[in-house]
């Protein structure tokens, strides 16, 4: 097994360790510090994969944008007394049974898809297409989609503001 | 790279999310729960994007998910707030009523 495999390897299980920590734990930080942990993970089995790109808006909007909210989330709506904000739990077999089959069952899938019988997939590029080919993509054929996910970012925050913001308003009503 | 791993990556932190929001009753780990389960749609279609040197449309599309990703957090939790302005709680049982 050569060395790029075992960082590969590292990183991926690094990844899943996190994920399966924050199903089974209760405390709230703790999730939130081990999401950090998922992405920075999965960031680095995004390079891995070819996708430097991908995996530096991961790091930039997950890790310092999402992640901030979250905890700035977790402060705003929880009463903090200093003890721990712990999250219960409902219907955990039930839960468990559903994730459980489903996991088992993509297992199988996987396991039994034949992937190399696809045409397409007999070229396997490896990481010499990269920045200069997601760009010029992002910039031609995708462009209106580019640019309408823009618009949609900006109505959603402009309305996470509206929603999130003091209505002054009726303040002066009520007084 | 090994695709099955990564497969398997991607099945794992998608049950694992399905899992989190199945279970859990604050609103916040619940959106913790849909954050990993966009991830896992990213982490397949990175994968595959390997094998298409020329449109690499698995890349393209990842980034809108991620980005998609971020408008939901930032609503979700502008809801979560102000939910829990009104009911003074992020429990999901509790709050159970449309009209308050």
């Amino acid at each position: 097994m050569s060395f790029p495999l075992i960082i590969f390897y590292f990183f991926g299980i690094l990844s899943a360790a996190a994920a399966i920590y924050i199903a089974v734990t209760k405390n709230i930080i703790y999730a939130a510090f081990s999401l950090i942990l998922c992405f920075i993970g999965l960031a680095g089995v995004f390079v891995f994969l070819g996708a430097e790109f991908i995996a530096v808006t991961q790091i930039l909007v997950y890790v310092g944008g999402i992640l901030v909210l979250l905890i700035f989330g977790v402060m705003l709506t929880n009463r903090l007394k200093g003890e721990k904000l712990v999250s219960q739990s409902r219907q955990k077999l039930l839960g468990f049974l559903v994730a459980g089959t489903l996991f088992f069952v993509l297992l199988k899938g996987i396991l039994a898809a034949n992937f190399s019988a696809l045409e397409w997939m007999a070229a396997e590029s490896g990481s010499k297409v990269g920045l200069k080919t997601l760009g010029m993509n992002l910039m031609t054929e995708y462009v209106l989609a580019f640019e309408l996910i823009g618009l949609l970012l900006l109505i959603a925050l402009i309305g996470a503001v509206y929603i999130a913001g003091n209505k002054r308003k009726e303040d002066k009503h009520a007084a | 790279m090994p695709l099955n791993f990564v497969l398997f990556l991607g099945a794992l932190l998608f049950c694992a999310g399905l899992y989190t929001v199945i279970t859990k009753k604050n609103t916040i780990m619940v959106l913790v729960g849909v954050e990993l389960m966009l991830n896992a749609a990213n982490v397949n279609l990175v994968a595959f994007s390997r094998f298409d040197a020329i449109g690499i449309q698995g890349q393209v599309f990842a980034l809108f998910v991620i980005t998609v990703a971020a408008a939901e957090a930032a609503i979700g939790l502008a809801l979560v707030v102000k939910v829990y302005q009104h009911f003074q709680s992020a429990n999901i049982d509790e709050i159970n009523e449309l009209k308050g």
